[in-house]
């Protein structure tokens, strides 16, 4: 009796599991799902998004830009949001849906999109 | 005296009647309901089961909203209404990068890709809101969640929406003014539950794990007046 008592538990646990853990993605697939509503399907900042916004989304693909801007901060703007860097709140923070190793990765696929490096001159 | 009790045996039982008849509506009401999900084939682009995407590939492929929650997250007299009147809520389509296109200034919405939702009788409108009203898988996610329709969301409610955490940036507020990769917010005080909507925006990925809304963190009070914020929204004129 207690053996299946047991199964059932971890039967029920599985499915309550199976119900809220998700798994980890590429950059690719989170960088299309997650940015280019506004940063374009092009990474060119031209989002679907963008008709309306106040201030418009970084252009990923502007290696000038984009190397006026450490890892760190990216990691930052990602995980935080804009208003964390002192930017557009229109930039949101997406702590909740990537993990810290998801947004690393992101960072090196922006790296690979500007193809470019944080330069400090 | 003894004459008198088969009349009140006849009178309980009388009572019973309505009663049985009611239920019976009800019931067929229900039952009609989950017939006619199969009839008109709901389950090809809704889930009508749980749980929600929870990959990318899966969020992807969804074709309509899960409608496993559906009595917790709808308002059954729009579900009714909508039914017979369906119009578009996501102007580009369930996910958008399956229906955008690049275009010289920004990406564009490729209508030729979005389908119209099938248009249903009053009847059988009616009987499928009920049924839905009656899928609440997730009752413990709104439960606790109180709406005060007293707090004004005055010039705040707008300034929140637009520029204090962005939520124009995807989804619109009038017709053709703001964000597309989102659901249309003018209409949501009248299609949605306010309770669905103080915990949605409390926790999105409660409710759907790998949606592409992210959590700004709002300050409870603040919850409220965007709430009331898309209620009045609902009631303007360009809704009419």
């Amino acid at each position: 009796m207690n053996k299946y008592l047991l199964i059932m538990l971890i039967a029920t646990s599985s499915i309550c599991l199976h119900a809220t853990v998700t798994s980890a993605e590429s950059a690719k697939d989170n960088y299309r799902t997650y940015c280019m509503q506004c940063h374009g399907m092009n990474a060119d900042g031209l989002g679907v998004n963008i008709q309306d916004m106040s201030v418009q989304p970084r252009d990923h693909g502007d290696s000038k830009a984009m190397s006026t801007r450490t890892d760190t901060e990216l990691f930052k703007a990602i995980k935080e949001g804009g208003l964390a860097l002192s930017k557009s709140s229109l930039m949101p923070p997406w702590a909740d849906i990537l993990t810290d190793q998801e947004i690393h990765d992101l960072v090196k696929h922006l790296r690979k999109l500007c193809k470019c490096e944080y330069n400090s001159k | 005296m003894n004459s008198s009790m088969p009349m009140n045996v006849l009178k309980t039982l009388l009572w019973f009647i309505p009663i049985y008849v009611g239920l019976t509506i009800s019931f067929s009401a229900h039952a009609g309901g989950i017939e006619l999900l199969e009839k008109h084939a709901c389950a090809s682009c809704h889930a009508l089961t749980g749980p929600a995407p929870t990959t990318l590939d899966q969020l992807w492929q969804r074709k309509g909203p899960d409608l496993f929650y559906a009595g917790n997250k709808y308002r059954q007299e729009w579900i009714e209404q909508w039914l017979q009147q369906p119009t578009r809520i996501r102007p580009a389509g369930m996910f958008y990068m399956n229906h955008i296109t690049p275009g010289p200034k920004r990406n564009m919405v490729d209508e030729s890709t979005l389908k119209q939702h099938i248009q249903l009788n009053q009847h059988d409108a009616k009987a499928i809101a009920e049924t839905l009203a009656n899928m609440k898988s997730h009752t413990a996610l709104i439960q606790t969640e109180k709406h005060n329709g007293s707090i004004s969301p005055g010039p705040l409610g707008e300034m929140m929406f637009d520029k204090i955490y962005g939520c124009m940036a995807c989804h619109q507020i009038e017709p053709g003014f703001g964000g597309m990769s989102g659901p249309e917010v003018y209409t949501a005080g009248k299609r949605l539950k306010p309770e669905y909507m103080l915990s949605y925006i409390r926790n999105p990925q409660a409710w759907d794990p790998k949606i592409w809304m992210p959590n700004a963190h709002l300050p409870d009070n603040n919850k409220q007046k965007l709430v009331n914020y898309m209620i009045k929204l609902s009631k303007e004129s360009f809704n009419e």
